[in-house]
């Protein structure tokens, strides 16, 4: 099995007139984590979104072990799971529901790794809830246990840590450490830094 | 080294000059062939013998007709080559396209409403050729309704490329659904829009058109293109260099 | 399963032996595709039952849309049973349409087709399973209703199994085709006339031979000729539309 490495090779995208990304360029290899940072509007959601395959590049390649994500997307997407601004939850169903259908489309998961998952990230007690109910925070931990049960080798994160509060900021740690000892990657996008128990931190930053 | 020309076309500064340069070589025979034809037709033609002068129309009715069709097929095509390869310069092409497919079917329209009034007392019938043809101007109103909803040129292009070539695959299906749907209401005595002859003196002049509008639309489009490249790349260096210049 | 709080560095000494085990990503093992499909349809059925007053309201405008010919022509049935194919098929048109705003709106803004675009899984199939509950929840319910409103029009009920046929038939073209219509019109604010402008000139054949079949089945005829077209435009919407439809969400995602 080959070692699963992300290689992102001068990137240049356009938006209408902007150039938001001008070059950029970093390699992800197994076990590190790659925090982006940089003002608002510097690029940080395009970078990502670029990464995983959603807006297409005017220059450059992403290439995940050695290949052109374009060549086989789906592979790709295989082992990615992407964490947006907002967690991608319905209103209208439970903390539990959306997370067996948000993630059951992509792989099978047992209810018991459902219920370890929401006990991991404190959501038991209020996981029969309708997600319009919850607050923000409660969503953004509902998220995290979808993450939990992502056992793919890339992570992309778009500000994981918004609206949480101090133990759940740790949790967002903790969670990052787990993925990159199995030797998973993670590439996240921050405002603010990831919490100091993420080791193996690099950093990149983007120019306004 | 075959590609070379597929991929100067994919250059805006390059499609840009060329436009220029190819304009007057479809202009001037546009002219004269449209000049030709409706001399040849409105003047050296005989009268019908059943219609008289009215069905001089078929002049500018026919070839209008014929180009609302095969302008949505050039833009179809144009639409799936940017949608494919994703040519910037392509998507243009079909930006240009469809507000001139949709004259040429605005006036087939009138035109064909214009020469109902002598042939079937009445302004209005529902022909399955208009009725297509008033379909076709929706297709047409859609893409470009949906081009002005999209405020992000890129998704506008790709957007508006995806129903295009929807819009490609269904014109026949419309037409043909049209067709079944008026041969089982139609009464058998009206009269069919196309003769089966037609005397050489009347149908010489009607090939001149058919070729001058074609070529008319050849000039419009580059002249369109022109525009929609400059629009498009505003900020880019090669336009600041010809302004200056 | 620890303490939040406690530093990854212990977990990195326990777990580093497995990194280059095959079987680390065990637990991604993906999801079979008409799994997949099944949960995204039964996922939009669920959401749809959460707020059943959505799902009547195209079968109320369809029943309003009835109840205006007799209102605005006359009351006489014989002359509403003339007209009683074209209501019926103009109303399950607009019907249809009216729900079409809603297939994709809700899950672009909050980020599912997002996760549906990444999940590795086809989205063409996904966006189909989605336009699938779309004519569970509004096309069936609607050819279920048409007989009702065909009576309403003074049309005998012999006519009423060739009716559910051709409006069920009918209806699964006009889910499809508008799928097409509703993904292109993502992003779009109050994007309700341009929906229309888009769906109804491409739904013309279908109402064409809709009417037909219902004619037909209203005057006693042989109706399996319009409804044999009816159902080749349903095959051919169910293998071209969902394709047209994935490449929509895709680039309303650029």
């Amino acid at each position: 099995m080959p070692d699963e490495r992300l290689d992102v090779e001068s990137l240049h995208l356009w938006r209408g007139d902007r150039h938001v990304l001008r070059g950029v360029c970093f390699s992800l290899a197994s076990g590190e984590c790659l925090q982006v940072t940089g003002p608002n509007g510097s690029g940080k959601t395009s970078l990502l979104r670029t990464v995983c395959g959603l807006m297409y590049p005017e220059a450059g390649r992403v290439l995940w072990e050695g290949r052109d994500v374009r060549s086989d997307l789906r592979t790709f997407h295989c082992a990615l799971v992407y964490l947006g601004h907002e967690p991608p939850l319905k209103a209208d169903l439970s903390a539990r529901e959306n997370l067996r259908y948000w993630i059951g489309v992509r792989h099978r998961v047992g209810a018991a790794a459902l219920e370890d998952a929401l006990e991991r990230v404190g959501a038991s007690p209020w996981c029969e809830r309708l997600v319009r109910t919850l607050s923000a925070g409660q969503r953004r931990r509902v998220a995290l246990a979808g993450l939990a049960l992502s056992m793919v080798p890339l992570w992309l994160l778009d500000e994981p840590t918004t609206n949480l509060d101090t133990e759940g900021q740790q949790l967002v740690g903790s969670l990052i450490g787990e993925q990159l000892a199995r030797g998973g990657m993670v590439l996240a996008a921050v405002h603010h830094e990831l919490p100091a128990t993420v080791r193996d931190l690099r950093r990149l930053e983007l120019a306004a | 080294m075959t590609w070379t020309w597929f991929h100067r076309l994919g250059s805006p500064p390059y499609v840009y000059a060329l436009a220029a340069r190819l304009t007057p070589w479809f202009a001037w025979p546009a002219a004269l062939l449209i000049i030709g034809g409706l001399w040849g037709g409105l003047v050296l033609a005989p009268p019908d013998y059943q219609q008289g002068d009215g069905f001089r129309i078929i002049y500018v009715h026919a070839p209008s007709a014929w180009m609302s069709l095969m302008v949505y097929t050039t833009m179809a095509v144009a639409a799936a080559v940017g949608l494919i390869w994703r040519i910037k310069v392509a998507h243009a092409v079909a930006a240009s396209c469809a507000p001139i497919g949709a004259s040429f079917t605005f006036a087939a329209l009138v035109t064909g409403a214009l020469w109902g009034e002598p042939m079937w007392g009445t302004y209005w019938e529902w022909d399955p050729r208009l009725t297509s043809e008033l379909i076709l101007l929706f297709l047409y109103l859609g893409y470009m309704g949906l081009r002005a909803g999209l405020e992000d040129t890129q998704r506008a292009d790709r957007a508006s490329a995806v129903l295009a070539v929807v819009g490609v695959v269904n014109v026949p299906i419309i037409h043909y659904s049209v067709t079944w749907w008026n041969s089982l209401h139609q009464a058998p005595s009206v009269m069919r829009l196309a003769k089966p002859t037609m005397a050489a003196s009347m149908l010489v002049p009607l090939l001149l058109m058919l070729l001058g509008f074609t070529l008319f639309f050849g000039a419009v489009l580059l002249v369109r293109l022109r525009g929609e490249v400059l629009n498009r790349e505003r900020s880019a260096s090669w336009i600041r260099e010809i302004v200056n210049a | 399963m620890s303490g939040y709080g406690s530093p990854a560095a212990g977990v990195v000494a326990q777990a580093a032996p497995l990194a280059r085990q095959a079987t680390v990503w065990a637990g991604s093992h993906q999801a079979p595709l008409l799994d997949a499909a099944r949960l995204a349809l039964a996922r939009d059925l669920q959401l749809a039952f959460r707020k059943r007053g959505q799902l009547v309201q195209p079968l109320a405008f369809f029943a309003m849309v009835t109840m205006l010919f007799p209102l605005a022509i006359s009351p006489e049935l014989a002359r509403l049973r003339e007209i009683a194919p074209g209501v019926l098929w103009a109303g399950a048109l607009l019907a249809s349409l009216l729900a079409l705003e809603f297939l994709f709106r809700d899950d672009a803004y909050d980020g599912t087709l997002e996760q549906y675009a990444l999940s590795g899984q086809s989205l063409t199939w996904l966006i189909f399973a989605k336009t699938a509950a779309h004519w569970l929840l509004t096309g069936l319910p609607l050819a279920l209703m048409a007989p009702l409103a065909a009576l309403s029009l003074g049309v005998s009920d012999a006519a009423v199994p060739g009716i559910v046929a051709s409006v069920a038939v009918g209806s699964v073209a006009l889910s499809l085709i508008g799928s097409i219509g509703a993904a292109l019109t993502l992003g779009i604010k109050r994007s309700g006339a341009l929906l229309s402008l888009l769906t109804l000139p491409l739904s013309l054949p279908v109402l064409i031979f809709g009417a037909r079949a219902t004619q037909l089945a209203i005057s006693g005829g042989p109706l399996l000729a319009p409804l044999e077209l009816l159902a080749a435009l349903a095959v051919l919407g169910v293998t071209l539309a969902p394709l047209a439809a994935a490449a929509a969400v895709r680039i309303s995602l650029e």
